[in-house]
C-alpha cells in the first residue's frame, strides 16, 4: 500500500482532531473502503500520536490536572457508573488512556503517603483491579479498552503485530533460502545497533544491494520514517551497509529517496531477489 | 657560474668534466688536469653551477613559454593551507624561491682552460645533426615572466645574464616564415604521421571563464590560473600578442589557402601532413603557433652543448626535480610562439653568437631543438611513462621533424607498452562494519562509554553523509555546517578508552574512502577482508558518481603542486580541523604511527630471481598489487600524521628568523618526534627497502613545518634522503639494487618533497652531498624490496599525479587548446579488489623452523604465503571453534549449575560474584581441553586447505612438506593464544551467563519455563494473536461502554471468537510471550463479563441477554482454553477480584450461578485449588460492599465452602441442581 504524499494527506486530513474510539476507525474505514484497515487504522494512529505530542504539554500543567481532577470527583459522585473519565478525555482532546494515568497518578497522590512509582502506574494499568479505589478502577478500565491509539492494550497489540511481521519475514527468509542472523543472535554477539536480520550472504533487490532488513509493522509516514531513519536504519547503515525496510503497513512513495544511499524501501518482501551465484570467478 | 659555462660553450672543459665537478667533491682521477685547473679555480662556486643553469634556461626561455601550463615551482596559495584561514602573504612570494641564489659570486674571468676534448658522459646515442641553422633574431624580453619554467632561479649575481635583444617582432603573416604547423619542411623520415586521434573534450570549468568562442581563434590572453593571482601580476606577456582575434571564418580560409599551397609545393610530403580527413577546428587551434623547422636552427653547436650539460645534471640527479626538468623540456618542445618584448634594448649587438651575451633560444627551432636534445638523453625515461605520454609523445610532430630516431623509438616504446595508467576514481563513502571482536560491550570501560560510543558512531557517519551531500556546493562551509556538531561529539567522549575507539573508527574509515583511489576500496589493511564489505556497496551508485566525475574538470596544481587533501581525505582533514580536540590528535597520532609502524614492517614477498616465468607473472600481480595496497595506505596515513603532528606548528606568519628562530629551534629540538622516522629510514635503506618507506616519509615530511627541517633530527634525514636521491642515478644499471620504475618513484616524491615550501631552498644545492659515499650497509638479503618491481605506471602515477602533468601538457598541444587544466576524456579501467595476504607469523625458533624457512627459499613465494595464510586463519579459526563448542558447553553447565544453586538457596541465590567465584572454580580447569581440541582441530583441518589452495601439480612431497608446516603453525598460533587466554575466556562468558541468567530470574519468572512449539502438522494458518487481542478488546469495550443503542455482538461470534482464540494458542508460530499474556488476561475479563452478563447481545430481536445455556458454554470453552492451551499462566484469580465480582453489583437480578459454575469447575479442572479460592472469597469480604451484596457474597462463599471434596459423579449431581440454587440466592 504505496501511497503518494497527496494521497497520504488526504488521508489525514480527515483525521485531525477524530478521538480515538472504534466508532472514528469505522467511520474512517467507510469514508476510505479501498484502502486496507490495517494502514487506516496504523496512520490514524500515528496521526494520533502526532496530535498527542504537540498537546501533551497542556494538559500536564498543574492546573489542568486539577482541574481534571476535579471534574472527575465531581462526576462520579454524580454517577460512578457514568463514563466520566472517557467523556472527559473526549472532552478535552486528550487520549483516554492517558487521562486515566493522569487521574490515577493524582489519585494515588493523594491517597498515598509516597509519589507512586512509575512501575506501580504502569501496574495498575494493566490490571486495573489492583486500584484501591473500586470505582477509579472500573472508569479506567474503560478508558483503556475504549481507546484505539493508547494504552497497555494496544501497546500489546502493535508489540504483537511487530512480532507477527518479524516472524513473517522470517519464514520467508527461510523459504527463500537466505540464511540470516536475526536480532537475539546479533545481541548476543555484542553488536550495539540491531536490524531485525543481517544477511550472511548479501543479496540484490532492483539492483541494490541488501546487507539487512528490517521489518516495520506500520505505514512509513515522514515523521516515523525520520525517526526511524535517524536512529535505526542509518545506524544500521552505518554499522552493516546499504539494507532494506518493509513497511508492511505502506509508506509515502516520496519517502524512497534513499535508495542509492543504501536504504531501500517495500510495501512486501521483494518478490525478485538477485542472489550471489557461486559459479561465477 | 657563467665562467664554467662560458667555458663549457667555448669548448674549453668537456661536458664530462663539468658534470663530475659538479657531481663530486673530490677530483675523479680521469679528469684532464688541464680542465681539473680550469675548474678547481672556480671550485667554491661549484655547487651554485646547478642552480645558475636552471635559472638561466629559465630566464632563456621565458620569451617563448608563457603560454602553456606554468612549471610553478612551489605554487602559491598552497591548499595545504588550514581551511577557512587566508593563507599566509608571505606563501606567494616565497613560492618562488627566490632567495635559491645567493648574489655572492662576482664575474669570473678566470677560466680559461685547455679546451674539451670529448663528449657527455652519459649522452643520448643521437648525434648533433649538421643543418644549418636561420635564427630569428629576437629579442628577450626583460620582463620577469612567470610560467616560463615557473621555477625562476633569478642569479642576480650573475655577470652574463642575458642581455636583450631585440629583432622585428614575428611576422605571422609570412606564410614562409610561419608556415602552419602540420607542413613542415622535409623532414629526413617519410613516414606518414600517425592518424588524428579525436580531441579531447575540454570541459574544464576555467574554460567557462575565458571565452569560448575565442578559444579556436586567438591565443588565450588570461591563461594564468585563477589560483594563483600572483603570477597575475606579473604577467605581462600578452603584450607581444594581439588581444583581438581573427574571426573563425578567416582562419579557415586561411588554413584553405595554405593548404592548397602546400598540396602544390610539396607533391610529396616527407614530413608529417595533416590527413585530408582531419578535423578542420583542431587545425584551426594550432594556426597561430609557430612552426619549427630543424632546418632553422641557430648555433646548434651551443645548443648542444647546453642540452648535454643539461642533460647531465638531470642524469646525474644533480636537479631538485627530475620531472619538474621534463616538464620544462616538454614546454619547450610544445612552446607555440616567441613572444617579442616591446621594450627590448636595441643598443646591443647581436654580434658574439658563442657567449652567453646573445641569447640561447632565439627561435622556436631553437627550443624545439634543444627540448629534444634533452629528450633524446632521457630516452629510458621516457619510456616508462605511461602508454598515453608515450603515445602523445610518438604522435609529436616536432619530434617527429628533429629527431626521427628518437620519435622511431618512442613509437616501439609505445607499441611494446602495457602501461595504461587509469586514473583515480574515488570509492563512494561505505561504512566501517561493526566488529564485535573490537566493538562490542566487554571492549569498553562502562555501559555508558559503550553507548556514546554507539551514539558517535551514528554521528560520525550523519556528518559524514552530510559533507557527501553538500561539500560541492558553493557556499557550503564545513566549519559553519558541521563544525559545531562535531565538537559537541568529541565533548562526549569522556573516557580515554572511547578516544581510542573513536580514533580507530576514524583511521580505518580514511583507510577505506582513500586508501586505494583505483581499488574497489572496502578492504582494510590488515583486516581480514569481509566478505560483507567485498560484494562492496552500491557499484551503481559508485558508476553514477564516476560517470559524475567524468566531466568534472582535472584538478592538479602542476607540476609541483603542494600537498594537498583530494577528495574525501578532505573530509577528514576538515573533520581534524573542527573537532579541535588535543585528545583526539593525541590518540590519531598514537593510532597512525601504530598502524605505519606495522604495515611498514609488514614482510611483503621478496622478489626471487629464479622463479619459474609463467608461475611469477600471474604471482608478480598480487604482489604489485599488494604492495600498492600497503603503499599507498602507508602514504595516506603519513599524510595525516604529519599533518595532526606539525598542526600545531604549522601558521600562516612566515617562518622564524634571528633570535626568535634559535629559542624556538632550542624548545622544539627537546621535544621526541611523534615517531620515530628517522630510524625507519634508516632501517628502510638498510633493508633495502627504500621503496616502501620513502614514499610515506615524504608524505609526512610534506606536513612539516618551516622549523623542521632545521632541526638536527629532521635535518639528518633530509640529508639521508638526499644522499638517497643522488645516488638513484637512473642510466646505471643497477637493477639488482633497484628495479627503474622503483627508482623513478623514489625521484618523483623526493622531487616533489624538494619543492616543498617549508623545505629549505639551500639544503638541496649546498648541501655537500658526499654522494659516491653514499653506501648503507645493508643487513637484507640481497634481493631486497628495492630490487623487486614492485611498482608499475599506476602506482607511480597514483602516487605521483603530477608526472600526468606531461601527458597534459602534450595533450595540450594536440589539442591546440591553452586553457590551463582542461578536462579530458579520461578513460576508466575498472580494477578489481585487491586482497592482502596474510601476515607472517613471525614466530619461528629452533631447528624445525629453519628447516622450513630453508623449505620455503626455494619454492615460489607464494607457497609460503599460502601455508602462513592457511596456518592464520586455521589457528584463527581453532580459537572461535573453542569457543564455540568448548565454552560454549561449559557456559551451559554453568547455566544448569546456577538454576541448581537457585533452587536450593531460594529465589535469592546469594552474592552473585560469590557465585561466579563457585561456577569458575569448577568450570575454569576443563579449560585445559582446549590445547587438546585446538592440536586436533589445526589437525584436521589445515591439510586440506593447503591442498586446495596450491597448484595440482605440486610435488607431494613438497604439499606434504607444506601440509605440516602449515599444521605446525597453525597449532602453534592457537596454542599460544589458547594457553593465554583460555582462563580469561571462560571466565568472561560464564559470567556474563551468570548475569544473563540472574536478570533473566528478575522481573517475569512466570515467562520462562518450558514452552511447546505448534504441532508438526500446524501449517500456521491460525488467526494471529494481535488481531485476537484486538477483537476481545472491542467486545471488552462494547462490554464497559459507553456503546450506541444497535451496538452488541451475537453469541456465535463470541464462540468463533473462542475458537479462533484456542487456534491461535495452539500454533505458536506468531505468539509472543506478551501477546499471550494480555490474551490470558483478556480472556478472564470475557469470563468475568459473562459471568455477570455484562455483554451486549445482538441477536433474535429483542434478545439483550445471554442465555443461560450459551453463556455456559462459551465459558466452558474459556475453561477448557485455560486448561488445555495457554502455555503461560492465565490470572484466574482475577475472578475472585472485587472489580469482576463487583460487575456482578450492578446486575438486578443479581445471578450468582454462572460464579458458582465457575468456581466449581475451576477447582475440577484443576486451575485453582479450594484453598486459593477460599483465600480469594475470604479477602472479598474485606472489601466494601452495598449490605445486601455482602449478604450474597457470604452465602455463595458459605455454599462454595460447604460443599465437600466430593469426586466426580457427585459434582456433576451438584451441577444438576446449582440453576435452582442460584436461583434461589438471586431471589433471597
Amino acid at each position: 500500500m504505496i501511497l503518494t504524499k497527496a494521497q497520504y494527506e488526504e488521508i489525514a486530513q480527515c483525521l485531525v482532531s477524530v478521538p480515538p474510539t472504534r466508532q472514528s476507525l469505522r467511520k474512517l474505514k467507510q469514508r476510505f473502503p479501498s484502502q486496507s484497515q490495517a494502514t487506516l487504522l496504523s496512520i490514524f494512529s500515528q496521526e494520533y500520536q502526532k496530535h498527542i505530542k504537540r498537546t501533551h504539554g497542556k494538559h500536564h500543567t498543574s492546573e489542568a490536572i486539577e482541574s481534571y481532577y476535579q471534574r472527575y470527583l465531581n462526576g462520579v459522585v454524580k454517577n460512578g457508573a457514568a463514563p466520566v473519565l472517557l467523556d472527559l478525555a473526549n472532552e478535552v482532546d486528550y487520549a483516554p488512556s492517558l487521562m486515566a494515568r493522569l487521574i490515577l497518578e493524582r489519585f494515588l497522590q493523594e491517597h498515598e503517603e509516597t509519589a507512586p512509582s512509575k512501575s506501580v502506574i504502569n501496574s495498575m494499568l494493566r490490571d486495573p483491579s489492583q486500584i484501591p479505589d473500586g470505582v477509579l478502577a472500573n472508569q479506567v478500565y474503560q478508558c483503556i479498552v475504549n481507546d484505539c491509539c493508547y494504552g497497555p492494550l494496544v501497546d500489546c497489540i502493535k508489540h504483537a503485530i511487530g512480532h507477527e511481521h518479524e516472524v513473517l519475514l522470517r519464514d520467508l527468509l527461510l523459504e527463500k533460502n537466505l540464511s540470516f542472523l536475526d536480532e537475539d543472535q546479533l545481541r548476543a554477539k555484542g553488536y550495539d545497533k540491531t536490524p531485525d536480520f543481517i544477511l550472511q550472504v548479501p543479496v540484490a533487490v532492483e539492483g541494490h544491494i541488501i546487507h539487512w532488513i528490517e521489518s516495520k509493522a506500520s505505514f512509513g509516514d515522514e515523521c516515523s520514517h525520520h525517526a526511524y531513519l535517524h536512529d535505526q536504519f542509518w545506524s544500521y547503515w552505518n554499522r552493516f551497509g546499504p539494507g532494506l525496510v518493509i513497511y508492511w503497513y505502506g509508506f509515502i512513495q516520496e519517502l524512497d529517496c534513499n535508495r542509492e544511499r543504501g536504504i531501500l524501501l517495500k510495501a512486501c518482501f521483494p518478490t525478485n531477489i538477485v542472489t550471489l551465484c557461486h559459479s561465477i570467478a | 657560474m657563467a665562467a664554467v659555462l662560458e667555458s663549457l660553450l667555448r669548448e674549453e672543459v668537456s661536458v664530462a668534466a663539468v658534470v663530475r665537478w659538479i657531481a663530486r667533491s673530490t677530483r675523479g682521477s680521469e679528469d684532464n688536469p688541464g680542465e681539473a685547473a680550469a675548474l678547481s679555480s672556480l671550485r667554491p662556486l661549484r655547487k651554485e653551477f646547478v642552480p645558475f643553469l636552471l635559472n638561466f634556461l629559465r630566464e632563456q626561455s621565458s620569451r617563448v613559454l608563457p603560454q602553456g601550463p606554468p612549471t610553478p615551482a612551489k605554487a602559491p596559495g598552497a591548499s595545504a593551507a588550514l581551511p577557512g584561514r587566508p593563507g599566509g602573504p608571505s606563501r606567494g612570494s616565497r613560492g618562488a624561491r627566490s632567495q635559491l641564489f645567493p648574489p655572492t659570486e662576482a664575474p669570473s674571468t678566470a677560466a680559461e682552460a685547455p679546451l674539451a676534448r670529448r663528449g657527455g658522459r652519459r649522452r643520448g646515442p643521437g648525434p648533433a645533426r649538421e643543418r644549418g641553422g636561420r635564427g630569428l633574431e629576437e629579442g628577450v624580453s626583460g620582463e620577469n615572466l612567470p610560467g616560463a619554467g615557473g621555477r625562476r632561479l633569478r642569479g642576480s649575481g650573475s655577470p652574463s645574464r642575458p642581455s636583450l635583444t631585440l629583432s622585428d617582432p614575428p611576422n605571422l603573416s609570412n606564410l614562409e616564415e610561419f608556415p602552419p604547423v602540420g607542413s613542415v619542411p622535409p623532414g629526413p623520415t617519410g613516414r606518414t604521421k600517425p592518424s588524428r586521434r579525436i580531441n579531447p573534450t575540454p570541459v574544464s570549468e576555467e574554460r567557462s571563464l575565458s571565452k569560448p568562442k575565442t578559444c579556436f581563434t586567438s591565443p588565450p590572453i588570461n591563461c594564468v590560473p585563477n589560483s594563483q593571482p600572483s603570477a597575475l601580476d606579473t604577467s605581462p606577456w600578452g603584450l607581444g600578442l594581439p588581444p583581438g582575434c581573427r574571426s573563425l571564418q578567416e582562419e579557415r580560409e586561411m588554413l584553405r589557402k595554405e593548404r592548397s599551397k602546400q598540396l602544390q609545393q610539396s607533391p610529396t610530403p616527407t614530413c608529417p601532413t595533416p590527413e585530408l580527413g582531419s578535423p578542420l577546428p583542431s587545425r584551426a587551434g594550432s594556426l597561430t603557433d609557430e612552426p619549427a623547422d630543424p632546418a632553422r636552427v641557430s648555433s646548434r653547436q651551443r645548443l648542444e652543448l647546453v642540452a648535454l650539460v643539461y642533460s647531465s645534471c638531470i642524469a646525474e640527479n644533480l636537479v631538485p626535480n627530475l620531472f619538474l626538468e621534463l616538464f620544462f623540456v616538454f614546454q619547450l618542445l610544445t612552446a607555440r610562439r616567441m613572444v617579442t618584448a616591446k621594450n627590448s634594448d636595441p643598443e646591443l649587438s647581436p654580434g658574439v653568437l658563442d657567449s652567453l651575451e646573445s641569447p640561447l633560444f632565439q627561435s622556436i627551432h631553437d627550443c624545439v631543438f634543444f627540448a629534444v636534445q634533452v629528450l633524446e638523453c632521457h630516452f629510458q625515461v621516457l619510456s616508462n611513462l605511461d602508454k598515453g605520454t608515450l603515445k602523445l609523445l610518438a604522435e609529436n610532430e616536432r619530434l617527429l621533424c628533429f629527431s626521427p630516431a628518437l620519435q622511431g623509438r618512442l613509437r616501439a616504446a609505445y607499441e611494446g607498452s602495457v602501461a595504461k595508467v587509469s586514473l583515480a576514481m574515488p570509492p563512494s563513502a561505505q561504512a566501517v562494519s561493526f566488529q564485535p571482536e573490537t566493538d562490542n560491550r566487554a571492549n569498553f570501560s562502562s555501559d555508558r562509554a559503550f553507548h556514546t560510543f554507539k551514539k558517535q558512531r551514528d554521528v560520525f557517519y550523519e556528518v559524514l553523509r552530510e559533507w557527501e551531500d553538500h561539500h560541492e556546493e558553493p557556499g557550503w562551509d564545513f566549519e559553519k555546517g558541521l563544525g559545531s556538531r562535531i565538537r559537541a561529539m568529541m565533548g562526549q567522549l569522556s573516557a580515554a578508552c572511547s578516544h581510542s575507539h573513536f580514533v580507530r573508527l576514524f583511521q580505518k574509515q580514511l583507510l577505506q574512502m582513500c586508501q586505494s583511489p583505483g581499488g574497489a576500496g572496502g578492504t582494510v589493511l590488515g583486516e581480514a577482508p569481509d566478505v560483507l564489505s567485498m560484494l562492496g556497496a552500491d557499484k551503481l551508485g559508485r558508476l553514477w558518481r564516476l560517470q559524475e566525475r567524468l566531466m568534472a574538470p582535472q584538478s592538479s596544481g602542476g607540476p609541483c603542486p603542494p600537498p594537498t587533501f583530494p577528495g574525501c581525505q578532505g573530509f577528514f582533514r576538515d573533520f581534524i580541523l573542527s573537532a579541535s580536540s588535543f585528545q583526539f590528535n593525541q590518540h590519531l597520532m598514537d593510532s597512525l604511527s601504530l598502524k605505519i609502524r606495522e604495515l611498514n614492517g609488514l614482510a611483503l614477498p621478496q622478489h626471487e630471481p629464479s622463479d619459474e616465468d609463467g608461475e611469477s607473472d600471474v604471482d608478480w600481480q598480487g604482489e604489485r598489487r599488494q604492495f600498492a595496497v600497503v603503499l599507498l595506505s602507508l602514504r595516506l596515513l603519513a599524510k595525516f600524521l604529519g599533518f595532526v603532528a606539525f598542526l600545531p606548528y604549522r601558521g600562516p606568519e612566515p617562518p622564524p628568523t634571528g633570535e626568535l628562530q634559535d629559542s624556538i629551534l632550542a624548545l622544539r629540538s627537546q621535544v621526541p618526534p611523534v615517531l620515530d622516522v628517522r630510524t625507519l629510514l634508516q632501517r628502510g635503506l638498510q633493508a633495502r627497502r627504500a621503496v616502501l618507506t620513502v614514499p610515506w616519509l615524504v608524505e609526512f615530511l610534506s606536513f612539516a613545518d618551516h622549523v623542521v627541517p632545521l632541526l638536527d633530527y629532521y635535518r639528518d634525514i633530509f640529508i639521508l634522503l638526499l644522499r638517497l636521491h643522488r645516488s638513484l642515478v637512473l642510466s646505471q644499471d643497477s637493477e639488482a639494487k633497484m628495479c627503474f620504475l622503483n627508482k623513478l618513484l623514489l625521484l618523483a616524491v623526493l622531487g616533489w618533497l624538494f619543492q616543498i615550501p617549508t623545505v629549505p631552498e639551500d639544503l638541496f644545492f649546498l648541501e655537500e652531498g658526499p654522494s659516491d659515499a653514499f653506501e648503507v650497509d645493508t643487513v637484507a638479503p640481497e634481493h631486497g624490496l628495492d630490487a623487486a618491481p614492485v611498482v608499475d605506471q599506476q602506482l607511480l602515477y597514483t602516487c605521483c599525479p603530477y608526472i600526468g602533468e606531461l601527458r597534459k601538457l602534450l595533450a595540450l598541444w594536440v589539442s591546440g587548446s591553452t586553457g590551463r587544466s582542461g578536462g579530458f576524456m579520461r578513460k576508466i579501467t575498472p580494477t578489481t579488489t585487491t586482497g592482502l595476504g596474510a601476515q607472517p607469523s613471525g614466530t619461528s625458533q629452533g631447528l624445525q623452523a629453519r628447516l622450513a624457512h630453508a623449505f620455503f627459499h626455494n619454492q615460489p613465494p607464494s607457497l609460503r604465503r599460502t601455508v602462513e595464510f592457511v596456518a592464520e586463519r586455521i589457528g584463527s579459526n581453532c580459537v572461535k571453534h573453542i569457543k564455540a563448542t568448548l565454552v560454549a558447553d561449559l557456559v551451559r553447565q554453568a547455566e544448569s549449575l546456577l538454576q541448581e544453586q537457585l533452587v536450593t538457596q531460594g529465589e535469592e541465590g546469594g552474592d552473585p560474584a560469590q557465585l561466579l567465584e563457585i561456577l569458575c572454580s569448577q568450570l575454569c580447569p576443563h579449560g585445559a581441553q582446549a590445547l587438546a581440541l585446538g592440536r586436533e582441530f589445526c589437525q584436521r583441518k589445515s591439510p586440506g586447505a593447503v591442498r586446495a589452495l596450491l597448484p595440482e601439480e605440486t610435488p607431494a612431497a613438497v604439499l606434504s612438506s607444506a601440509e605440516n608446516i602449515a599444521v605446525g603453525l597453525a597449532t602453534e598460533k592457537a596454542c599460544a593464544w589458547l594457553s593465554a587466554n583460555i582462563t580469561a575466556l571462560i571466565r568472561r562468558e560464564v559470567k556474563a551467563a551468570v548475569s544473563r541468567t540472574l536478570r533473566a530470574q528478575g522481573p517475569e519468572p512466570a515467562a520462562r519455563g518450558e514452552r511447546r512449539g505448534c504441532s508438526r502438522a500446524c501449517e500456521h494458518h491460525a488467526p494471529l494473536p494481535s488481531h485476537l487481542i484486538s477483537e476481545i478488546k472491542d467486545v471488552l469495550s462494547l462490554a464497559v461502554g459507553p456503546r450506541d443503542p444497535d451496538e452488541g455482538v451475537s453469541p456465535e461470534h463470541l464462540e468463533q471468537l473462542l475458537g479462533q482464540l484456542g487456534q491461535t494458542l495452539r500454533c505458536r508460530q506468531f505468539l509472543c510471550p506478551p501477546a499471550e499474556q494480555h490474551l490470558a488476561k483478556c480472556s478472564v475479563d470475557l469470563a468475568s463479563l459473562l459471568v455477570a452478563d455484562q455483554i451486549p447481545i445482538l441477536g433474535p430481536p429483542a434478545q439483550y441477554r445471554l442465555e443461560r445455556g450459551q453463556a455456559r458454554r462459551l465459558l466452558h470453552m474459556l475453561l477448557s482454553l485455560w486448561k488445555e492451551d495457554f502455555q503461560g499462566p492465565v490470572p484466574l484469580q482475577l475472578l475472585l477480584s472485587p472489580r469482576n465480582v463487583g460487575l456482578l453489583a450492578d446486575t438486578r437480578p443479581r445471578e450468582w450461578d454462572l460464579l458458582l459454575f465457575l468456581l466449581r469447575e475451576l477447582v475440577e479442572k484443576g486451575l485453582m485449588g479450594r484453598m486459593e479460592i477460599e483465600a480469594c472469597l475470604g479477602s472479598l469480604h474485606q472489601a466494601q460492599w452495598p449490605g445486601d451484596f455482602a449478604e450474597e457474597l457470604a452465602t455463595l462463599s458459605n455454599l462454595f465452602l460447604a460443599e465437600p471434596h466430593l469426586p466426580e459423579p457427585q459434582l456433576r449431581t451438584c451441577e444438576l441442581v446449582q440453576p435452582n440454587r442460584g436461583t434461589v440466592l438471586a431471589q433471597s
